[in-house]
């Protein structure tokens, strides 16, 4: 009996020493050696992983960054801070990234447009937008069924009477949102901006008006009006070139619908 | 001739007829646990796969030669867990280094089934079951490939469950063992069967 044991303990000792042993021997050696910087520079970043950076989440970016291979001020939910403070890591002049908002360019509420067909089927805007793009009389208008507001990770957007509304203070500009709407209503727009452009009809003006009361006809009224060359019409619809804007705010009073509006983002 | 037959019957009848998940009710852990997608199925399918044949062809040695000699059957148990935990262990260390990819793929499953059951169990049925070494290696090969196919099956069925109105009382876990045990008595038809192909 006791010598039972004994047998036992000296069979297992061996064995559990051995493989301890080999345990160590293997992960001293085969260690795998971590980058640090990619680390250091892990710790500074939001880990919201939107992948706005379009890097595959904070992990692949702060990678990318140490390997040289990113800039480092691409990082839009950090913001300038994080830019700044990686710059001072990594020992290197960062210019503080662009600070944008995503936007909704669509007015058309309950008020403006109406329905062209009853939609029962899932409640999701992709969904809704493959059968005869959407339930709306407006091909191009937000859908409201709220795909972006269930992607926001930061709970910006909301719909409200009929379309999405993001709330600039939460937006931290990612972008997610911009890419699951099928309509491609929602735009990043800078944060300085002070008029947007509140319709995505790309129709002719007059059936543009009869979709919704509040689309842009294409009059080319605001084109006109602007000293600076930033707003061209394409495709029967305004568009304005932020880095020639001026924020004078005169296309926005001689649009003759109210599709162009003044906008304040909170500046951030 | 003959032995070619008995692998093959091997094979066979661990793959379908004692399917370890389906029929004998090891691993029930990662099944349940790691097949709501079917890429993350085939990845622990894998993994338990190549963990089971590396447990095997390790144990089955102890065994015949260090355990048995000795009289020391009885700490086959013991024995078993302590080298199968460290040996899954340096592969997974060894994967990290030298391939960093597949240690992506597989690396996250690694620990998990570091002591499952179903890998312990191979190893253990094989000695009592009296195969040699080569026919040791057949057998866990075909645990391994029939786990994969309980876990790629299972997880097909799953991602229907996810798209379908489930009554509110069964959501959840309760459906999924429901599922479970239909996907199980489905398996059980197969008894049988191997033996009558090569009689």
């Amino acid at each position: 009996m006791g010598q039972d044991i004994v047998t036992a303990l000296l069979a297992i000792i061996p064995i559990g020493l051995i493989l301890g042993l080999a345990l160590a021997f293997f992960s001293i050696k085969f260690a795998v050696k971590e980058n640090t910087k990619a680390k250091a520079v892990r710790t500074l970043l939001p880990s919201a992983n939107c992948g706005a950076c379009g890097f595959k989440g904070c992990d692949d970016y702060a990678l990318a960054v140490a390997e040289g291979r990113a800039e480092a001020n691409l990082c839009v939910p950090g913001g300038g801070e994080t830019a700044e403070n990686i710059g001072a890591l990594l020992g290197v002049k960062v210019e503080p990234p662009k600070s944008v908002a995503a936007f909704v360019h669509c007015n058309g509420n309950c008020e403006a447009t109406g329905k062209k067909a009853v939609y029962e089927g899932i409640s999701s805007c992709r969904a809704a937008a493959m059968l005869y793009s959407g339930p709306g009389a407006c091909a191009f208008s937000c859908i409201g069924l709220g795909d972006c507001a269930e992607k926001c990770p930061h709970n910006a957007i909301c719909v409200k009477d009929g379309i999405a509304h993001v709330d600039a203070t939460k937006c931290v500009g990612c972008g997610i949102c911009q890419s699951v709407c099928p309509h491609n209503v929602i735009s990043m727009v800078p944060r300085k901006a002070s008029t947007a452009v509140m319709c995505n009809n790309k129709d002719k003006g007059a059936d543009a008006r009869k979709a919704c009361k509040n689309a842009c006809i294409g009059c080319k009224k605001c084109e006109k009006t602007c000293k600076n060359g930033a707003i061209t019409v394409e495709n029967n619809l305004a568009r304005i070139d932020y880095s020639k804007c001026n924020a004078c705010g005169a296309c926005a009073d001689a649009c003759p619908t109210g599709c162009l509006k003044k906008v304040n983002f909170i500046k951030k | 001739m003959e032995t070619f037959k008995t692998l093959i019957v091997i094979l066979l009848s661990s793959v379908f007829v004692n399917n370890y998940v389906l029929a004998r009710f090891l691993g029930i852990c990662p099944f349940l646990g790691v097949s709501k997608k079917i890429d993350q199925a085939t990845g622990m399918g894998v993994s338990v796969t190549v963990v089971m044949l590396l447990a095997t062809a390790v144990t089955w040695p102890i065994q015949h030669f260090l355990l048995d000699p000795f009289g020391l059957g009885y700490m086959q148990t013991l024995v078993f867990i302590l080298v199968i935990a460290s040996l899954v262990q340096m592969v997974e260390i060894l994967l990290k280094r030298f391939s960093p990819a597949l240690h992506k793929g597989l690396g996250v499953y690694l620990p998990l089934i570091t002591t499952n059951c179903a890998v312990l169990g191979v190893s253990i049925n094989n000695i009592t079951d009296g195969y040699n070494f080569v026919e040791s290696v057949v057998s866990s090969l075909g645990c391994g490939l029939g786990f994969l196919l309980a876990m790629v099956l299972f997880s097909g069925i799953r991602s229907r469950i996810d798209e379908s109105k489930v009554p509110v009382p069964f959501r959840g876990l309760a459906v999924t063992l429901i599922a479970a045990s239909f996907i199980s008595l489905s398996f059980m038809g197969f008894a049988g069967i191997v033996d009558a192909l090569f009689a």
